[in-house]
């Protein structure tokens, strides 16, 4: 029930009034994206596809350390680490899930060799639920810009 | 009351059958199928119409989207046909074909343009018009019913079977308006045949068309209008939200799409009817040229064209309406078609055959600008009567205030003093209705 005076209330006029409202409207420029030929510019802090940086002679920075598996709350990493001849760990296998992931970015954060990122993408389709499990040269083959973390001392990240 | 002769209706020079039937059957091709393209566009129209105003762009993928309809139209014919085991067939399926053919056939008697006076004799620009023709489309209008009605009903399925029920209710009622609506137009014109109704308002431009000389009976004609087509503010029988789809919730491909076919060629119809009672129908505004002989072809085309652009405008209205106001409660779709319409349409009846008698003894002609003048006059007064006095909260029931006396009058002194929020207090219960 409307609360208020009768006077005030008007079926006709307020229509007239909806009337202008939507004429307005049709003259006013759309707000569509139209999404295959045009992309939104993604916000740098953006979430998405994972992946492995690599050092320059090609390797995968990872060193195995084992935080990112534990940090996972989603538990959709998994890590067998691996050791050679002169003692340097890496990764025998790095898979994530991007079904299971929640894109939360601990393990961005909590990386200490800035090996595994988030990524600035979001458009991946498979044919299979078993192509969404991306192992270690899938993960460093992805070409696209990672997320730029939070950070405390710039918040609006300008 | 000495009626003037209608100038187009009786020079008419005599036909041979031969010619008159060749000109009916070519006619009969060209009109229907431009109708059914129209109609098939339409539904295009109404997505970019519905995605503009949603700030949207609206299908544009099909051939830039002119193929959309074609895609759609092709889709439907390749769909699997559906018939439940407890549908009682016969009806199920002649249901549609009812719906839509009764949309189409009204359009036989509307004139969509000068006549013209070919090599072989005049030829109408209506593919037949009867003397009778309004009644026509009254008797043609009331038929309509029955393909919503027994589609729900042969569908055996409760909410098509509410849906029908709905539609039935919703437009017996709202067709009484409707042809009580049309009568000061008859009275005015003094005949039923559609040309006629034309010709009258040919006389002094947009002055004396019934938009101007019967402006009340034209806004409860175009309320009416709606109802009968059950276009959105009146699409209780389809009500998605609450009965599925209504009547043709068991319906698939082609047959649904029949349905969907009838809404919009229904659409059209009405809005021809509205072009014709209350627009002038083909006339041009502001020139006799296209009104007396010679009638050529030029004049016909052009005629043409502004009636379907005449048309077209109220179809967008259609569009325009559905898009801008939500869908009314049953309870107050009932109020508003027996409370309000009907009451003010037999009032108005009253008021103009009062004024027609009032100018005659007063001796103005009845094609004089003086006569539609005074009319017009007559209908600006009762249009701000309706506007400002009537639409205060006792059109549509929601509006009623339901609020005590001592709230009432601090809502009041809030609003006078440009407050922003009124002090809150919670409402007696028990409160009357102020109204």
């Amino acid at each position: 029930m409307l609360e208020r005076p009768i006077e005030q209330t008007s079926y006709l006029r307020a229509t007239l009034k909806g009337m202008g409202l939507t004429l307005k409207h049709m003259f006013q420029e759309s707000v569509t994206v139209q999404y295959p030929e045009e992309k939104w510019s993604l916000s740098p802090r953006w979430r998405g596809t994972h992946r492995m940086l690599t050092t320059e002679d090609g390797k995968a920075k990872c060193v195995a350390c084992g935080l990112c598996p534990t940090v996972c709350p989603a538990n959709c990493i998994k890590l067998v680490p691996g050791e050679d001849e002169q003692g340097n760990r890496y990764p025998l296998v790095f898979e994530i899930d991007e079904f299971r992931c929640i894109f939360c970015g601990y393990c961005q954060e909590v990386c200490p060799e800035e090996a595994i990122h988030v990524g600035r993408h979001y458009e991946n389709a498979e044919y299979s639920r078993e192509g969404f499990v991306y192992d270690l040269e899938r993960l460093m083959a992805q070409t696209h810009p990672v997320c730029e973390m939070w950070d405390p001392a710039d918040p609006k990240g300008e | 009351m000495t009626l003037p002769a209608f100038a187009l209706l009786q020079a008419a020079p005599p036909q041979s059958l031969v010619v008159f039937l060749i000109a009916t059957v070519v006619k009969m091709l060209i009109v229907f199928t431009i109708y059914l393209v129209g109609v098939a566009l339409l539904t295009l129209a109404e997505r970019k119409v519905s995605a503009w105003m949603q700030d949207r762009l609206g299908p544009n993928r099909v051939g830039k989207g002119w193929l959309q309809p074609a895609a759609d139209g092709l889709k439907n014919i390749m769909k699997e046909e559906t018939y439940p085991d407890a549908a009682y067939t016969p009806i199920f399926v002649l249901a549609p074909a009812m719906s839509f053919i009764t949309a189409l056939i009204t359009w036989a008697v509307i004139p969509w343009g000068a006549p013209w006076d070919s090599p072989w004799g005049r030829i109408d620009m209506a593919v037949a018009s009867l003397p009778i023709g309004f009644l026509y489309i009254l008797a043609i209008s009331s038929v309509g019913i029955y393909g919503i009605v027994l589609a729900g009903w042969s569908s055996n399925n409760k909410y098509s079977l509410l849906g029908g029920l709905r539609s039935s209710a919703q437009m017996v009622s709202y067709e009484i308006s409707m042809g009580m609506a049309t009568i000061p137009v008859l009275l005015l014109a003094g005949n039923v045949s559609l040309n006629a109704i034309v010709e009258r308002q040919a006389a002094v431009g947009p002055l004396s068309w019934n938009a101007a000389t019967t402006t009340i009976a034209w806004l409860i004609f175009l309320i009416a209008a709606f109802a009968e087509t059950n276009r959105l503010p009146f699409d209780l029988p389809e009500a998605e939200s609450e009965l599925i789809a209504g009547y043709h919730s068991e319906y698939s491909a082609m047959k649904f799409s029949m349905f969907f076919i009838a809404e919009y060629a229904n659409m059209v119809t009405a809005s021809a009817l509205m072009a014709t009672l209350f627009f002038g129908g083909w006339d041009i505004p502001f020139v006799a040229w296209d009104n007396v002989a010679p009638h050529t072809g030029l004049k016909t085309l052009l005629t043409t064209i502004l009636f379907f652009v005449k048309t077209l405008f109220f179809v967008f209205f259609y569009m325009w309406i559905r898009w801008t106001v939500p869908r009314f409660r049953y309870d107050q779709l009932m109020a508003l078609g027996w409370k309000i319409l009907l009451p003010i349409s037999l009032a108005y009846i009253v008021i103009i055959a009062g004024a027609v008698v009032g100018l005659q003894i007063a001796g103005y002609a009845p094609r004089s600008w003086q006569y539609s003048g005074a009319l017009f006059a007559l209908n600006v007064l009762l249009v701000i009567v309706l506007f400002f006095v009537f639409d205060r909260g006792r059109i549509v029931s929601p509006a009623y205030s339901r609020l005590d006396a001592r709230h009432l009058a601090r809502v009041r002194a809030v609003t006078a003093g440009r407050v922003r929020r009124a002090p809150s207090t919670p409402t007696d219960s028990a409160a009357e209705a102020t109204r």
